[in-house]
């Protein structure tokens, strides 16, 4: 018996096969060897971003709040991840003790996710935008600040230095304030980040296309007329929040593992990167999750492939931003728009040749 | 003794903080959006400042002055072209709009001036007062900056009260149409509002720049969104609110950088706005507006 499929389980698995077909075609030049290294480097950073640009999506899109601390919640899976390898290295399999690092990661950022909305997600108006871009900065404070260290009595916590962690004969000191947490091993690949991307669109689409998520987008579209007929608005916006957060934190767990040497810079989980993330949302269309795939694979290789930008990209950043604003939602661009559609364009010839 | 000293420097930083908190809550009472740019809008008046008085050198006070309409005239372009378009949409796009705006402020400073911090000389030419036999210096700096407050405060308090373009803004942040029937020119106001803070913003701009003599592309977003908490703690929509919030604000930052962690303030700075946001949501001065359906 033939099933016919609905029309939002079809666009869910072009989105799925999307991501496969590029994991297959990256593979196939891999294999034949015509992938620079430049590239090769890119693919698991473009996995973090995807996951990334998805997870806050869901934030922006679906809940209709704006988080500008997504880098902050990506800074917490990214430490906690690194530093739960860094303890357990060698106690158990590396692929049992990366996935462990993984939810608890995940995990952790979520929690944060919760404490964070339950004070802000009960306001109404642009206070989550400015409360998570308020939390990342403290993250990225605390986490310069802090030490510690393990030895034979357990471990030590400081906010000064190394030495007033007081550590015993041979003991390690792990988390080095501004010099971060060194030496996490190397278990990020472009397999693992694909089959994460395919976990968070999982996730995302699942939720979108559940009870939950109708009733997410229904306090989205009108919080009034949701409550009304018995949402539960806190519920569920701190259900869609700390989904995202996660989302972001399981990112951050794969860049830890990445990368040799992790440290808090503005650079990595700063304001930018929250920005950049935003970026990738907004271009890919806000509420549409394949838009974001796309517009974080293009826009995170097209300033590598052409270097000459590399100066202007945050300068193009910022009028993306606005051009796309203005253009989706001004009345005036909209009528300009309107009338340049290519339906529009067709029924004008058609309509100058019947004149003639 | 160094209490008294640092709750001062605290009240000075505080006055900065207060002014262009009463920028964003006023931006925020009348267009009911969060103007993201304000913060940039500083910084363009602090590097307006240094040009005019490094390079060309011009007198401190025609600098101030030159700094003031060139970031007035950059608010209101600021709002037209990017703000009025989307008076109707809803505030995720405008939100993104401002933050969009902000952004392109600070790239385009970044490329015009590059990334190498600037050494601000001080354009305040008040001498420093020592008291108690020495024991305790007031700069000069700090003396202008807390007169300039207290003196913007009761300015604009007047000028709200007493004026027909004031009582046009409080008739428009409580209700746009209702205002526009009784013939208030709506966007004339909404750019009069922008117009105002963004003149605030540059003598900010001077003040900061004076007493913290480095100025760079992202000078001004720290302070601004430390401002936002202020417009926050003091309740937003409300300007004696900011200027009470802003101080109180500057106060608790450099009390806790002497006596618990420099690094740390700004964390503490932030954890003030989430606190405020848990016990009472309206800010020591806003009042609960109920929505009606």
């Amino acid at each position: 018996m033939k099933k016919t499929m609905s029309k939002t389980t079809k666009s869910n698995f072009i989105t799925y096969g999307m991501v496969i077909v590029i994991y297959a075609i990256v593979q196939i030049l891999t294999a034949t060897g015509s992938l620079s290294s430049l590239f090769k480097g890119l693919l698991v950073p473009l996995c973090i971003y995807v996951i990334l640009a998805v997870s806050l999506n869901l934030t922006v899109g679906i809940l209709g709040e704006l988080s500008l601390g997504h880098a902050g919640f990506m800074c917490i899976g990214a430490f906690v991840g690194s530093f739960f390898s860094k303890c357990m290295d060698g106690t158990m399999p590396d692929g049992l003790r990366f996935f462990l690092a993984l939810v608890l990661g995940a995990a952790v950022a979520a929690v944060f996710g919760i404490l964070i909305g339950i004070p802000v997600l009960r306001l109404r108006g642009d206070y989550l935008a400015i409360v998570t871009l308020a939390f990342g900065e403290i993250i990225k404070n605390i986490v310069n600040v802090l030490f510690v260290g393990r030895d034979a009595a357990g471990f030590h916590f400081s906010l000064k230095d190394t030495m007033s962690l007081n550590l015993a004969e041979g003991g390690e000191v792990i988390v080095k304030g501004p010099q971060g947490i060194s030496g996490t091993p190397k278990d990020a690949t472009f397999t693992i980040g694909v089959i994460l991307i395919l976990f968070t669109l999982i996730v995302v689409l699942n939720l979108i296309n559940s009870r939950d998520g109708r009733a997410i987008m229904a306090i989205r579209d009108n919080r009034i007329a949701a409550e009304s007929v018995g949402i539960n608005i806190t519920r569920y916006k701190l259900m869609a929040f700390s989904i995202s957060a996660g989302l972001a934190g399981m990112a951050g767990v794969l860049y830890a593992h990445n990368l040799a040497t992790l440290t808090a810079l503005p650079k990595n989980f700063g304001y930018n990167m929250s920005i950049t993330i935003l970026v990738f949302v907004v271009l890919g269309g806000i509420g549409n999750i394949r838009g974001s795939i796309i517009a974080a694979v293009i826009l995170t290789l097209l300033p590598e492939l052409l270097r000459g930008l590399n100066d202007y990209r945050m300068l193009i950043y910022a009028i993306v931003l606005i051009v796309m604003m203005i253009v989706n939602w001004s009345p005036k661009a909209q009528a300009i728009m309107s009338r340049y559609t290519p339906k529009n364009l067709l029924n004008k010839k058609k309509s100058a040749k019947e004149v003639n | 003794m160094s209490f008294i000293s640092y709750l001062i420097n605290g009240i000075s930083l505080g006055s900065v903080y207060a002014i262009i908190a009463l920028g964003y809550t006023m931006v925020y009472g009348i267009a009911k959006m969060l103007n993201f740019a304000h913060g940039d809008v500083i910084m363009i008046g602090g590097y307006v400042v240094f040009l005019a008085s490094s390079s060309m050198g011009m007198s401190p006070l025609l600098a101030v002055l030159l700094s003031v309409v060139v970031c007035t005239v950059l608010g209101v372009t600021i709002e037209r072209i990017a703000y009025k378009p989307l008076r109707e949409a809803p505030s995720l796009a405008v939100l993104i709009t401002a933050i969009g705006v902000s952004y392109l402020l600070q790239n385009v400073a970044l490329l015009l001036f590059g990334a190498n911090p600037k050494s601000f000389t001080s354009v305040i030419p008040v001498p420093a007062l020592t008291l108690a036999n020495g024991a305790l210096t007031i700069t000069g700096e700090t003396i202008v900056t807390i007169i300039s407050g207290i003196v913007i405060m009761i300015c604009l308090t007047t000028f709200i009260k007493k004026t027909k373009a004031g009582q046009a803004m409080l008739a428009v942040s409580e209700d746009k149409g209702a205002a526009q029937l009784m013939g208030i020119n709506v966007n004339g106001t909404i750019a009069l509002t922008f117009a105002i803070g963004s003149a605030l913003a540059a003598i900010a701009g001077v003040l900061l720049c004076s007493s913290y003599p480095t100025l760079n592309p992202y000078t001004g977003s720290m302070p601004g969104i430390k401002a936002f908490v202020a417009a926050v703690f003091g309740g937003i929509g409300s300007i004696p609110g900011a200027m009470i919030g802003g101080i109180l604000l500057g106060i608790i930052e450099i009390l806790s950088k002497a006596y618990i962690s420099s690094q740390l303030s700004d964390a503490i700075v932030f954890s003030v706005l989430i606190i405020v946001l848990l016990v009472k949501p309206t800010g020591i001065m806003g009042k609960k507006i109920n929505e009606k359906v």
